[in-house]
């Protein structure tokens, strides 16, 4: 029977049955265990799976993340929960380094079966230093992958893939997202019993035939929402794309689009410089460029550090009468 | 050749079980794995000098005992992290002066196709898990190797190797707590060659007069400071640990005070500014670990002075016959720069072929 169950629910059953499925998944991180979560998404685990598989770190990202690294290197295969995604810079030289490097430097001898997984978004009214969103700066390294669920459906299949690739997936998750809820099919409805995406191919989340908007995360939902009112009040027909992954992208379902709409404006909550967007545009302007009918547009965070005041931070994200505002601009 | 009743050494730890069960063949050998190194390092840097070799080479001329007497200690589940300064220990866990050589040259026959270079050698195969560029950044792995062993059940240990210069990272203290807290079978071992590059140990390190590793109390874990010139020294108190972690699970570290010979790598142009040459000369003529053992062993009556040369000269041939490879080894091919990057890719997998995984061009 399909379900709606929410966004943090559904990683939970990722992680659930990925611990079952394979006895070297353990996870570790901040208050996952005996606390539950510091964002309920460990709910239970701990009770269910025990210490050994459920480890309370302190507060040592590095420590705790390359302790990981070093353990994936013998087989073990660990889940490391930031608790937001803006810790990991203090784990930066063992993410970018010791993750991504190791097996290109050890020429194909090694390999580092890791997620680092936790909230990577703004918009909470917690200030800059808790509202980062890294996923273009690890994305630009490559070995690294980059996942970005928006929904229920995909925080899943998803996690699940993410455990089980060989390499190190950093698994970008949103604190506005956890408790959304969503469609997922219980695992006697699927075909092969679970529920796994894979990693690296897009969605169109919505059909449209005058104009992309290219999305990950939770500016897929803001795009949704820019494409109704585009739909209602200017009889304009958008598509959304939801890229699922920065890393590897899914270039093929992006020109396909583009190719089929003509026109595509990028949405991110990242910042603008060297955003995701940027990397897409200079795509599409060399793959798709006689199919444009408009330049490539760019919708970004603002470019500044997250403001902690509420109703001003809510104007430093991308927002649906913005997304509209651009989109008629092409249209 | 070696006499089989070996007369009992008056050095110091001679007499530690595990340097009784030492035989004189074992002795010998330990003899040549020490020369080995030196003579390998010391073919490379003639290359180095001649442009065969680029980038950095960190020679470990001088602390060939540190490696050897407790890589000597290990078994079936013990592993082997280590910094830049690498090429010891990777000859000690048994790779071969081909693959270590060919490295350097950057040839695809290398130990790492020729994409790590000197400071990053590897060989899982032998539980060596490289060969790390950045100062500390390898101890918090040394204790996930440690965590590796322990979440198997297995009895083995790590021996993580980090500078004097490395203990002052936050990584590593990260681990240390780590490791105690969790109990894991890793052990520190800190070789102290006096410099963090023209840094002296004085300049960069507050500590007990006890030593580095007495930082090892903050932390509730045990520790030891060792005298590096003889390899019975290490090999006694490295044992120690290693017992330590395979009974009881616990970590440690150790304090081996040893001194490089040449520049911090060759490319260390004060490498006799920040230290005087009397200070380096002392070392050399009288605090040689291979002196030292040589010399052990000959009064012990294990080897003679012809013994000794004969190794060096195999050791010697073999080092060149290692350049000879190198030399005549391919470079790798163009094509080689976007395999091993992801193992998904590399294997053709579903997940291997979903999406771009490379943005180039
Ligand atoms: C994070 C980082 N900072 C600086 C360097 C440059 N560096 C390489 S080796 C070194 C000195 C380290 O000294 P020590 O830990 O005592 O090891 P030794 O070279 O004596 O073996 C420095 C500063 C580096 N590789 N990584
Ligand atoms: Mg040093």
């Amino acid at each position: 029977m399909p379900r709606e169950i929410t966004y943090r629910e559904a990683l939970r059953e990722g992680l659930d049955e990925e611990l079952a499925y394979d006895d070297n998944v353990i996870i570790i991180g901040e208050e996952v265990a005996e606390y539950n979560g510091a964002y309920k998404v460990t709910e239970g685990l701990w009770k269910k799976w025990g210490d050994k598989r459920i480890i309370d770190a302190p507060i040592s990202e590095a420590g705790f993340i390359g302790m990981g690294i070093g353990a994936s290197m013998l087989g073990i295969r660990p889940v490391m929960e930031l608790m937001f995604f803006s810790f990991a810079y203090v784990a930066f030289d063992q993410m970018m380094n010791n993750a991504a490097t190791c097996r290109y430097m050890s020429g194909g001898l090694i390999n580092v079966p890791i997620v680092v997984r936790g909230p990577a978004n703004g918009g909470t009214n917690v200030g800059a230093t808790h509202s980062h969103t890294p996923e273009n700066i690890f994305a630009n390294m490559p070995g690294l992958k980059v996942v970005t669920p928006s929904d229920a459906h995909d925080a899943k299949g998803l996690i699940k893939s993410a455990i089980r690739d060989n390499d190190p997936v950093y698994f970008m998750e949103s604190t506005v997202l956890y408790g959304m809820t969503g469609t997922v099919p219980s695992n006697d409805e699927i075909e092969g019993g679970e529920l796994l995406v894979p990693i690296g191919k897009a969605k169109v989340k919505r059909e449209g035939s005058d104009l992309t908007l290219i999305a990950h995360g939770r500016a897929v939902v803001t795009c949704l929402a820019a494409a109704e009112i585009l739909a209602e009040k200017h009889h304009i027909n958008a598509e959304v794309l939801d890229l699922r992954s920065i890393r590897p992208l899914d270039e093929e379902a992006i020109m396909a689009s583009v190719r089929k709409t003509h026109r595509a404006i990028c949405v991110e909550e990242n910042k603008p410089f060297c955003g995701v967007g940027a990397q897409i545009s200079s795509m599409i302007m060399e793959q798709a460029f006689d199919d444009l009918d408009a330049p490539v547009l760019r919708i970004t965070s603002a470019d500044a550090p997250a403001f902690y005041s509420p109703p001003i931070e809510k104007l430093q994200l991308p927002n649906p009468d913005e997304i509209v505002a651009r989109a008629l601009s092409i249209c | 050749m070696a006499s089989k009743t070996a007369n009992q050494s008056t050095v110091p730890f001679a007499d530690a079980p595990i340097n009784q069960s030492l035989t004189a063949a074992d002795k010998i050998e330990l003899l040549r794995q020490m020369i080995r190194i030196r003579r390998f390092e010391q073919t490379s840097l003639k290359h180095y000098h001649n442009g065969s070799i680029g980038g950095f080479l960190h020679l470990y001329i001088g602390q060939e005992s540190v490696a050897v007497g407790s890589i000597s200690l290990l078994g079936e589940h013990d592993h082997v992290i280590t910094a830049y300064r690498d090429h010891g220990h990777a000859l000690a866990v048994g790779m071969g002066m081909n693959e270590c050589m060919a490295e350097l040259f950057g040839k695809a026959t290398g130990c790492s196709k020729g994409k790590g270079g000197s400071m990053h050698y590897f060989a899982p195969d032998k539980n060596y898990w490289g060969g790390h560029g950045i100062v500390g950044g390898q101890t918090p792995l040394g204790a996930g190797l440690a965590f590796g062993v322990k979440y198997k059940g297995l009895k083995g240990c790590c021996l993580c190797y980090l500078g004097d210069g490395a203990i002052n990272q936050g990584a590593f203290h990260e681990a240390l707590n780590l490791a105690s807290l969790w109990s894991l079978p890793v052990i520190y071992i800190i070789e102290n060659n006096g410099y963090s590059m023209g840094t002296s140990q004085a300049r960069s390190s507050a500590f007990p007069k006890e030593g580095l590793a007495a930082r090892a109390e903050g932390y509730n874990m045990d520790w030891d400071k060792i005298d590096g010139v003889s390899l019975y020294e290490i090999r006694a108190g490295v044992q120690k640990a290693v017992e330590r972690a395979h009974e009881h699970c616990r970590p440690t570290i150790i304090e081996i005070l040893t001194y490089r010979h040449k520049g911090h790598s060759v490319a260390d142009a004060n490498a006799e500014k920040y230290r005087t040459k009397e200070e380096i000369q002392e070392y050399m003529n009288k605090h040689d670990p291979i002196e030292f053992w040589k010399n052990t062993l000959i009064a012990e009556g294990v080897i003679s002075e012809d013994d000794y040369k004969t190794i060096n000269k195999e050791a010697g041939a073999e080092a060149d016959a290692a350049a000879e490879f190198a030399i005549k080894s391919p470079y790798p091919d163009e094509s080689e720069i976007f395999d091993d990057i992801y193992w998904e890719v590399d294997n053709n997998t579903e997940a291997g072929r979903s999406g771009r995984h490379f943005f180039h061009g």
